[in-house]
């Protein structure tokens, strides 16, 4: 389930009409009643302007995906085309007589052309432009069939009717420029004809492009699958022998999967001192066949004192998985602070009296704590006997 | 004492068998569920001491099984909550749920079973991940938010006991080092656990809206 981008839309759920100030409301994340006081409101004030575009944005804003106005398997002629044709023509008209009383008036022959051809237009539209949804080309030509044919049929009727009546009246009221007139109502005829073809051509050209992405993820997830989960599957039956060997294996293919499931880039996770130092625990994992579990706390940008604290981590991971690899996992706690950097390792060996330490162990101390000294930074070991050993290591910066 | 009674709620059968065989050993497993709808059925019937319940399953998860049965049950069992991510959304929805732990599907049986009498007693669990985790989430200045300051900033006492459990200690380890009883320890815990769940801190909040936890309507 994941979030989907917030896209205006109309919402068939919790509509009032048409569902327009629903989907405003959800696109501003606003209530939906202010949205329809509003419209209300502005459709007062500018004497009906607001209810037009009211009904533009109804036939133009594609429905809520969800609710779909018919359902994908049964393709049928839209519902409510009759109606929002009626609309638009009615529209048309109002705001034709807005405009007479306005005083910006040509001549009163436009009036019955401009209604016909705004009816037919809206019904040829919402024929033609559907619920966005995928897979929807052959829904289109399903649903060509009978009444949705017949509908667009009317459209296209009603536009070219408009289209003739319009040069009739104006061919009768005035001889001259004929062509130039017939060549304009050609053209917008046309255009009210073609627009809403080419606004689905668009649409279903969008859809097409995001299924081609979602199939192009799948092969690559597919790839990804095949290169590294079926080969170690594979490689564990044959090992199947050597529990440490099968989970140091399956341990690998879950890092590697997470790396790939976090969707960071390299460079990112170069430049960030707790994927750092959760790699290099990664790394002494396989390294030594003893699981580490990382643990970080807040992050910054890698630089050389985070660095000098990774290597100096790496060489305590490294000294636990040594010595105290056979006491359960060794643990490396992190905590970045744009201040302060600590990293604990601690594991859960045998242990030793800090005044008898064996040689070789003091080796590696010396050079933990000397990297961390000379890095401005200090190290402290604990140990008991029976109770394993903790490194701590702190780096102060400012 | 009787053995502590769990149902064991996952969509995978194989984990489910291994699980099982391995809590054998230290807890008795009354009940399986392999989905929401058979869980809240088993839950009710079998009225178990503690549900293992994972995260991830279809129709709403684990977040969705501790909410029906709270919704049904007065006196629900205790949750255990266990997934195989260790993303931080994820803790912090089932937590918020009402889950009182957490742990990844990597934990060994003995340690599990400790986890789930732990949980069944009324203790939270703790995992170093999830440790680490509520440190970040409640690290640097409390929300911007008009909450409760009490709920949104942890005491530096109870900071020191999640670092403590994040780098690998005990509950008896943490209680000897900082010389205190591990009833304190617990009480730290519990109390993390709550904050967890009422906090208005606006990192634990925007996680729980990206979830869709949060109703916009």
């Amino acid at each position: 389930m994941s979030p989907e981008p917030r896209r205006l839309r109309r919402e068939s759920d919790g509509a009032m009409i048409a569902g327009v100030c629903a989907g405003l409301g959800h696109y501003l994340n606003i209530d939906r009643n202010l949205v329809r006081i509003a419209v209300i409101v502005l459709t007062l004030l500018t004497s009906g302007l607001a209810a037009i575009a009211y009904g533009f944005a109804w036939i133009v804003l594609p429905a809520d995906a969800r609710t779909p106005e018919a359902p994908a398997d049964r393709p049928a002629a839209r519902r409510g085309s009759w109606l929002v044709g009626a609309g638009a023509g009615l529209i048309v008209l109002g705001l034709l007589f807005v405009l007479r009383a306005a005083g910006v008036w040509w001549s009163d022959a436009l009036v019955w052309p401009l209604v016909l051809a705004s009816t037919g237009g809206a019904l040829l539209w919402r024929q033609f432009t559907g619920p966005g949804r995928p897979g929807r080309n052959s829904r289109w030509r399903a649903s060509r069939g009978g009444s949705a044919n017949y509908r667009v049929a009317f459209g296209l009727a009603l536009v070219l009717g408009a289209g003739l009546l319009f040069l009739y009246i104006n061919g009768a009221l005035d001889a001259a420029g004929t062509v130039a007139l017939g060549a304009l109502t050609v053209i917008v005829v046309l255009g009210l004809v073609l627009a809403p073809l080419w606004a689905r051509l668009l649409r279903n050209l969008g859809e097409e492009r995001a299924a081609r992405i979602r199939s192009q993820e799948r092969a690559e997830v597919a790839a990804h699958l095949h290169d590294s989960v079926l080969q170690t599957l594979a490689l564990m039956q044959r090992h199947s022998d050597n529990p440490r060997e099968v989970s140091t294996l399956a341990r690998r293919q879950e890092r590697e999967l997470r790396d790939w499931l976090s969707g960071k880039s390299e460079a990112e996770r170069e430049a960030s001192l707790a994927d750092m130092l959760e790699a290099t625990a990664a790394e002494v994992e396989e390294d030594h066949g003893v699981p580490i579990e990382a643990v970080t706390v807040g992050d910054r940008q890698l630089d050389d004192h985070g660095r000098a604290v990774a290597g100096a981590a790496r060489e305590a991971m490294v000294n636990a998985a040594r010595h105290a690899g056979e006491g359960g996992p060794v643990r490396m706690f992190a905590e970045i602070s744009p201040q302060r950097v600590q990293v604990f390792v601690r594991d859960r060996g045998p242990g030793f009296e800090i005044g008898e330490v064996p040689e070789d162990r003091r080796g590696v101390r010396d050079s933990i704590l000397g990297r961390m000294k000379r890095n401005g930074g200090r190290a402290e070991v604990r140990s008991m006997p029976g109770e394993g050993t903790e490194i701590e290591l702190t780096m102060e910066t400012r | 004492m009787s053995p502590t009674t769990v149902v064991i709620v996952d969509d995978h059968a194989i984990f489910r068998a291994g699980v099982k065989s391995e809590l054998e050993k230290g807890v008795k497993v009354v009940g399986e569920a392999s989905n929401v709808h058979e869980a809240i059925l088993m839950i009710g019937k079998k009225q178990p001491d503690v549900v293992l319940l994972d995260v991830h399953m279809p129709d709403g998860g684990g977040v969705e099984v501790i909410r029906q049965v709270a919704e049904l049950d007065s006196d629900p069992p205790r949750f255990l909550a266990l997934s195989v991510s260790d993303a931080p959304e994820d803790v912090v929805q089932i937590v918020r749920a009402g889950a009182r732990g957490y742990v990844t599907k990597t934990i060994s049986g003995p340690d599990l079973i400790e986890a789930i009498k732990r949980v069944g007693q009324g203790d939270a669990v703790f995992s170093p991940k999830l440790a680490g985790f509520v440190l970040d989430a409640f690290a640097d200045s409390p929300g911007t938010e008009a909450g409760d300051p009490e709920l949104d900033l942890l005491t530096p006492r109870e900071q020191e006991v999640l670092r403590l459990i994040a780098r690998g200690y005990l509950y008896k380890e943490i209680a000897r080092r900082l010389g205190i009883s591990v009833k304190t320890v617990e009480a730290h815990v519990s109390a993390v656990l709550r904050k967890l769940q009422l906090s208005t801190r606006h990192e634990l909040s925007r996680w729980a809206a990206e979830r869709d936890l949060v109703d916009w309507d």
